[in-house]
């Protein structure tokens, strides 16, 4: 068994991405959780790299680290969360094994079913050839995008504009007393969605 | 180059811890990045299919599935300030007022 350069790469980014994933959930501060999910995120797009996606890897750091998660730090700053001390008491010990078996077993199940499709032949396996010129490049994602998935793409738009309005209409208060909070989620929003809209074009 | 399997190995890893911290986190913005982490998963593995298949409508699906991770997570969050702003807490195991 050769290692190439390109296992070595495919396995520091795949340690570097399962490290950051699990490391989201073992922090006490969400902003570390976040951080670490960004980290996470960056070794994906290597990973995406690798599979030849070179655009969709630029868009999932550009939309989703840029983005996505920079609404998340948003809120944690909004709320003005510390960690431990707005969690309050744990749950009980009994809900807390319940939760794990649930999860355990779920995964198991998933394992079984990835086992079962790779060892029935259900999938190709084998190892990787050479993608095609072009193979990922923005322009062949977007002739795609704008003839096969035209109708999808569109319905798209529509789909964010309701998630404008909807987190207009949830996060606005009643009161006008404290209005600071209402129109922040509304404006990161319409930021990701420009983003996204860019990237096609 | 690297096997497939491997992709599909740590798509499906991912996802489980994914599933595991919806699970056992407390804190409800946690929860919610589990739930972008599984939508992740997910993507990997329809690239790495897109890949071995050397189809590129996966990576126009990948898209969409990015769109809808974008405005699940606005509308999320948003719900999250509401039930912050009326119960000053973020811990979901207090959300219960539904459960009978």
């Amino acid at each position: 068994m050769n290692i190439t350069i390109d296992g070595v790469i495919f396995i520091i980014s795949s340690a570097v991405a399962l490290f950051g994933a699990i490391m989201m959930f073992a922090q006490r501060n969400p902003v570390a959780s976040v951080l670490y999910f960004i980290l996470s995120l960056v070794a994906q797009a290597a990973l995406y790299i690798q599979l030849g996606a070179i655009f969709v890897s630029a868009i999932l750091i550009i939309v989703y680290s840029g983005a996505i998660l920079v609404l998340f730090l948003f809120v944690i700053m909004l709320l003005n969360l510390r960690g431990d001390e707005d969690l309050g008491k744990g749950s009980p010990a009994v809900s807390n094994l319940t939760k794990f078996i649930v999860a355990i077993g779920l995964t198991l199940e998933l394992g079984f079913v990835i086992k079962s499709s790779i060892f029935g032949r259900a999938v190709p396996t084998g190892v990787l050839g050479e993608s095609g010129a072009g193979f990922g490049s923005a322009e062949n994602v977007a002739t795609l995008l704008f003839t096969r998935y035209l109708y999808p793409f569109e319905l798209t738009s529509i789909l964010l504009l309701a998630a404008i309005v909807g987190a207009v209409m949830i996060a606005k208060k009643e009161r006008s007393d404290e209005t600071e909070a209402a129109p922040k989620p509304a404006k990161k929003e319409a930021k990701s969605e420009m983003t996204v809209e860019e990237a096609a074009n | 180059m690297v096997n497939i399997t491997a992709f599909l190995f740590v798509g499906a890893v991912l996802f489980g811890i994914g599933v595991i911290g919806v699970m056992i986190s407390r804190n409800i913005i946690v929860l919610l990045m589990a739930v972008e982490l599984m939508l992740n998963a997910a993507n990997l593995v329809i690239i790495a299919f897109s890949r071995v298949l050397n189809l590129m409508d996966g990576h126009a699906f990948v898209f969409l599935v990015l769109t809808v991770a974008a405005a699940e997570a606005a509308v999320g969050l948003a719900m999250v300030i509401t039930i912050y702003n009326n119960r000053k807490t973020i811990n979901i195991d207090n959300f219960s007022l539904l459960k009978w």
